[in-house]
């Protein structure tokens, strides 16, 4: 899909992003170019900036500085809300599902949040047209027998999957995922890695993950931070090879 | 499922029947009563178990509903105009929602006891307010003898047609309040009780929801404001003062602030001992007894009275059956 496009332009780019929390720079001058369909890692140690990154880019915290636009458009500005009509998703590093509502619900409240109108009042959602769409989307994250559980009943890695439904909710441009495998056994690991393999090529994926082995295997492109600056970027193989990031993950790669 | 439709026909036929097995006394001092107060409660319950959100206000509202009416049907003193009844009743529930929906500006960026506190001074200052002003809320006597309307020779403020008219607005209520927290809105609003960030993430606007929560909650305490109004046939700065306001979270906790059930079955129990406490206890005493049932419920059921009955029956219904309740689980509540 990408190569047929005429016209080259970048999924997202930001520019000079910074955040402040009083004295603490936690996204210090980040720059950023992705091209659609790009699936890019960012990587980090604890505290490095990368949620902080995520909750600019997606709306939930407005910039210190810098500038961030979305295929040719200027988001800097623009409500969260506003940016999820621009196809901008994302996931959270805790699993932030509607308890009090059944998996259908949920995934219903995503889909209607996309494409609107939210605040209908006069038919009930089982009578909506759009509710049919609450199942193909649970089949694609794997809860398609669970429909009507409760999400608060579900386990850990559900919620992961439930969260990663409600992103993908009406076509999404530019998906943001925090950490999506933290706290999953190996076994939900791969299912997630085949769930995030066969999303539509057209989709920018970035992915924050702090299971090297992981990011590098799923990703085309990884941009590694440190205290809130760019510390690297590169193809995998190029940061696998990287003897400082190795030891910024000492934990798991130190030799 | 079958179980909710058999206890959806036997509170029919109670509600209906009722009637015929009282005294004029219970059918309007208790019966009319806990339907009108208590479908103010439910504008309560409506926001605490569908959005998470804390209200004073809503006997404010319900005030405002109740001015309106006395002001625009029974002009005394020189204050008021009168209006055709229908352009009256109007008037008061649109002045009701818009004042719930101002309310929520207000309080749209507090959370849990903030926006108690913050609907608790709202709520003041429009008692000060009725009690002040003399140009259109005649000030210290407000308003008296308020009649419902007769509409086609029949009498609305006869204790039978009123006790009629109170069951039918009061199940319009309810069955409103449960019809909208299936719609899409109804849905946005228990993700913003849940998780307010994620449903912003969604796409949803959640002070807006906010609001309009608030908007709907009024008109919903406009109808039990009108309906109160025409049973005291009267209405002074003593119905929006501070017992008034706290009586309605009393009742609602009563009931169990986490299902709309809740409202009238705390209604029903507020409106019984508030009727009889006078009888065994010294008037004085009153708000001691309401403040330590207050207490036990907080302490031993804090879902209220419903929440006790509900899990009683889940206890009985064995252990086969799937914890159901989980929409109405009244822990999200102030967060
Ligand atoms: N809302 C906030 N207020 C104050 N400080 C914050 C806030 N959010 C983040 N920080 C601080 O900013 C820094 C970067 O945090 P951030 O959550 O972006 O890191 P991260 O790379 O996502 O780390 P982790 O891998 O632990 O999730 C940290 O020092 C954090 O304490
Ligand atoms: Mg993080």
């Amino acid at each position: 899909m990408a190569d047929a496009a005429v016209k080259q332009e970048e999924a997202l780019v930001v520019e000079g992003l910074t955040r402040r929390f009083g004295a603490l720079v936690a996204v210090d001058g980040v720059s950023l170019r992705v091209a659609p369909g790009e699936r890019r890692a960012v990587l980090g140690a604890n505290g490095a900036g990368k949620t902080t990154l995520f909750n600019m880019i997606a709306g939930d915290l407005p910039p210190s500085e810098g500038h961030i636009s979305l295929f040719g458009r200027d988001i800097t500005r623009l409500s969260p809300q506003k940016r999820v009509l621009e196809g901008v998703r994302r996931t959270y590093q805790k699993s932030l599902v509607f308890g009090g509502l059944s998996v259908r619900d949920n995934l219903y409240v995503a889909i209607r949040g996309a494409t609107g109108p939210r605040l209908a009042i006069w038919r009930r959602v089982e009578t909506q047209p759009d509710r049919d769409g609450t199942g193909p989307l649970a089949e694609r994250v794997g809860l398609a027998d669970r429909l009507d559980a409760p999400a608060s009943e579900l386990s850990h890695g559900e919620q992961r999957q439930l969260e990663l439904g409600m992103a993908l909710a009406h076509t999404p441009r530019l998906l943001l995922l925090d950490e999506p495998a933290a706290g999953l056994s190996t076994r939900e690991r791969e299912s997630l890695m085949a769930m995030l393999a066969d999303l539509p090529r057209d989709l920018t994926l970035i992915l924050i993950e702090h299971d090297l082995d992981i990011a590098l295997k799923a990703v085309d492109f990884v941009t590694v931070m440190h205290n809130g600056r760019l510390l690297a970027e590169g193809t995998p193989d190029e940061i696998a090879a990287n003897q400082d990031i190795q030891d910024i993950y000492m934990g798991k790669h130190g030799q | 499922m079958t179980l909710r439709r058999l206890l959806t026909v036997v509170v029919a036929l109670v509600l209906l029947v009722y009637p015929f097995v009282v005294n004029s006394f219970w059918l309007v001092q208790i019966g009319g009563r806990t339907l009108g107060f208590g479908t103010i409660v439910l504008s309560l319950v409506f926001l605490t178990a569908y959005t998470g959100m804390l209200s004073l206000a809503q006997m404010t509202v319900a005030g405002v509903a109740g001015y309106a009416t006395a002001y625009f049907t029974a002009p005394t003193g020189g204050v008021g105009l009168e209006l055709a009844w229908p352009v009256a009743l109007i008037l008061a529930l649109g002045l009701a929602t818009l004042a719930g929906l101002l309310i929520g500006l207000v309080a749209v960026r507090t959370r849990g006891i903030y926006t108690l506190m913050i609907t608790l001074a709202v709520a003041m200052a429009f008692y000060y307010l009725t009690l002040q002003n003399y140009a259109v809320f005649n000030g210290f006597t407000g308003f008296n003898n308020v009649e419902p309307p007769v509409i086609a020779g029949l009498d609305l403020g006869a204790p039978l047609p009123f006790y009629y008219l109170s069951a039918v607005l009061a199940v319009l209520c309810y069955a409103g309040v449960r019809h909208v927290v299936r719609t899409p809105f109804g849905l946005a609003l228990q993700g913003l009780r849940d998780e307010p960030q994620r449903l912003q993430a969604l796409g949803y606007n959640v002070p807006l929801l906010r609001v309009l929560a608030f908007g709907l909650a009024g008109f919903v305490a406009g109808i039990g404001g009108i309906l109160n109004l025409w049973l005291n046939a009267s209405i002074s700065p003593g119905s929006v003062a501070l017992n008034p306001v706290i009586d309605v979270l009393m009742a609602g906790v009563l009931g169990g602030i986490g299902h709309p059930a809740g409202a009238y079955v705390g209604a029903f129990v507020f409106t019984i001992v508030d009727n009889f406490a006078i009888d065994f206890i010294a008037r004085e005493r009153f708000n001691t007894l309401i403040g330590l049932v207050f207490l036990a419920i907080v302490l031993f059921s804090p879902d209220g009275l419903t929440g006790l009955v509900r899990r009683a029956w889940a206890r009985w219904a064995g252990t086969g059956r799937r914890r159901d309740d989980a929409p109405d689980d009244s822990t999200n509540i102030g967060k």
